[in-house]
């Protein structure tokens, strides 16, 4: 798999909140995106995730626009998680799960071996099977986001878009996460990009960090590179000290803010 | 397992459904045997078998039955309309009457009787034109790069407001002949007929055998736009193909009925509580239970007055809510 981003622009409306940005993902790698609010993170996902459909550019999976594959074939490939509301639908973690074999069943009565393998394997990896008949709207947070990617995994996809998969869950539900993707990409070697709004945390388990700032990427690489003073005070508007754990990834302690009072977010 | 637990295995829903069926087989028989002539269930069948064109006969099926099969028609497809309505919306809300179908239908059907009272069978053409267009209008005010659940509630709620104080500013100036508009308002079956059900039968067979084959579309749908999109639905167009299906069924409907709505909004949740909210079974459920539940009212509403008759809507609204609020307060429900 081979995925390309050549001179993105897009945006809501008449505003632009991603302009010209050009990327290369490495196959089998975790890439996080970061970056202040409202700097275009989630929208360059959607772009990524053919949801949004870019003003100019392009998105090429192995050479061919995100835009132009059959939606449904390209939803085997490709999956994405957008940003939770919060909806638990009126269904069971498993049948909720099943729904994600979408784009790989005939019809929507019978479910074929090869559909139930899917499912199966989606709730092992997730250590759902316990829970698979229960209601989703009974869940913890915690395992309701795991039922989410559950559903995402039940796709069998090669290539994984999650936004912000940890927001509102508790430290311990967030390790699990980031946990869960990494196993996702070691064992089944899926390519991972995500938005995350906890700089340690995704240093902790990227293979590279993407830092975006007012509209384009400032910054790109591996975290020990990219996750400087310097760079964490003109991304961020933060004053930090960076510290380092025994495996060799940077730590940042975060001192405070050095935005003038007034241009507050 | 619990009791409502099983309800909600395959096997449970389907055992359901096959209930409902029976329930609105038997609400069909005993409707058939109520009136001026009454009848049991088995002289009913014994009647009906015999084709002896007797008077017994005669009522039976050039009076009761049309009438008793267009209140199944119409009820199996207000819920149908109703279930697809509050998924697509995913608003538990929603019903025939937010996409304007209702204003529309009455508006044209008031207009029609008004102005040519004597081609009154033109109504029924006049009021499915009318609620299909309206419909038609709604979906296009909230067309904006798509059309959004939310937008498209407002604008129906909208449109409904306007042309329900259309209708008010014509019936207040026609007073005089405002008592058969009122029929309509409220939603009558005392003038089912053969030649009614043969007006709008195409169209219902056609939302009947189409909204099935979209229901497992409209679970993927009920899960939010972007993860529709993210799992290889066309959203839009998924979103129009039901949209107008449930118009369909709906402007069928209230055309031969009026402005029966409401069972649109019950139906749906009753079978939720029930079976959840899975549409491959939530659509057959809602169909048979609205049925069912249309028949029974108008069966009562020609018992309690005899020889007089209540209208069908009237009876659905009074006893309809009670039991909607027992439900309510039994189930934990979250819609």
């Amino acid at each position: 798999m081979k995925l390309e981003l050549c001179t993105l622009s897009g945006g809501y409306g008449a505003k632009l909140v991603i302009d010209g940005v050009s990327l290369t993902i490495r196959d089998r790698s975790i890439v996080t995106l970061l970056g202040p609010n409202g700097c275009g993170k989630s929208t360059l996902l959607k772009m990524i995730g053919r949801i949004l459909k870019p003003r100019s550019g392009e998105v090429l999976l192995d050479g061919k626009s995100v835009n132009r594959i059959d939606t449904a074939q390209l939803a085997r490939r490709l999956a994405l998680l957008p940003q939770q509301q919060h909806s638990s639908p009126d269904l069971t973690v498993e049948e909720l799960v099943m729904l994600g074999r979408f784009p790989h069943r005939r019809g929507p009565w019978t479910a074929s071996p090869r559909d139930r393998e899917a499912v199966d394997k989606a709730l092992n990896m997730t250590r759902l099977q316990g829970l698979r008949h229960r209601l989703t709207r009974t869940l913890s947070g915690g395992e309701r986001q795991r039922t989410w990617i559950a559903m995402t995994l039940a796709q069998e996809p090669e290539l994984l878009l999650l936004d912000e998969p940890t927001t509102f869950l508790d430290i311990c539900c967030q390790f699990e996460i980031v946990e869960l993707v990494r196993s996702l990409n070691r064992q089944f070697g899926i390519t991972v990009i995500m938005v995350l709004h906890d700089l340690n945390l995704a240093a902790s388990c990227s293979d590279e960090l993407i830092m975006l700032k007012d509209r384009a990427i400032r910054y790109a690489g591996p975290p020990r590179e990219v996750m400087t003073p310097e760079i964490l005070r003109e991304v961020f508007s933060i004053e930090s000290r960076i510290t380092w754990s025994p495996e060799g990834v940077p730590y940042c302690m975060a001192l405070g803010s050095t935005r003038p009072a007034e241009s507050s977010c | 397992m619990s009791f409502r637990d099983r309800l909600r295995t395959r096997t449970g829903r389907w055992c359901v459904i096959g209930i409902l069926g029976g329930v609105l087989l038997a609400a069909i028989l005993s409707s058939l045997g109520v009136g001026a002539l009454r009848l049991s269930p088995t002289e009913v069948a014994e009647t009906l078998w015999r084709r002896d064109g007797g008077i017994p006969y005669r009522i039976l099926a050039d009076i009761r039955l049309p009438r008793i099969l267009l209140g199944a028609l119409v009820g199996g497809a207000l819920a149908v309309s109703g279930v697809i309505l509050q998924g697509v919306m995913r608003n538990p809300l929603a019903s025939p009457g937010i996409i304007g179908v209702s204003s529309g239908g009455g508006l044209a059907g008031i207009l029609m009787m008004l102005a040519f009272p004597q081609f009154s069978f033109l109504l029924v053409p006049a009021a499915f034109v009318g609620a299909l267009t309206t419909a038609f209008l709604v979906y296009l005010l909230a067309w904006k790069q798509g059309a959004s659940p939310v937008r498209l509630i407002l604008a129906g709620v909208a449109v409904a407001a306007m042309l329900g104080a259309f209708s008010s500013a014509v019936l207040l100036f026609h007073a005089e002949k405002a008592g058969g508009i009122l029929d309509f308002s409220i939603g009558s079956l005392s003038t089912g007929s053969w030649p009614k059900i043969r007006q709008v039968q195409y169209y219902m067979l056609a939302g009947f055998v189409v909204a099935p084959v979209l229901s497992n579309r409209l679970n993927i749908l009920t899960l939010g736009d972007e993860i529709a999109a993210g799992l290889g639905l066309r959203v839009e167009q998924t979103r129009f193909c039901l949209i107008a299906v449930a118009a369909l069924l709906a402007a069928a409907a209230v055309s031969v009925a009026g402005l029966l709505g409401f069972v649109g909004l019950i139906a749906p949740h009753i079978m939720r509580l029930i079976i959840g909210s899975d549409h491959r079974f939530l659509i057959p459920a809602a169909a048979l239970f609205g049925a069912a539940l249309v028949v029974g009212c108008d069966t009562i509403g020609r018992m309690v007055m005899e020889p007089s008759e209540l209208p069908v809507g009237l009876i659905m609204a009074l006893l309809g809510p009670p039991f909607f609020l027992w439900l309510l307060r039994r189930h934990g429900y979250e819609a």
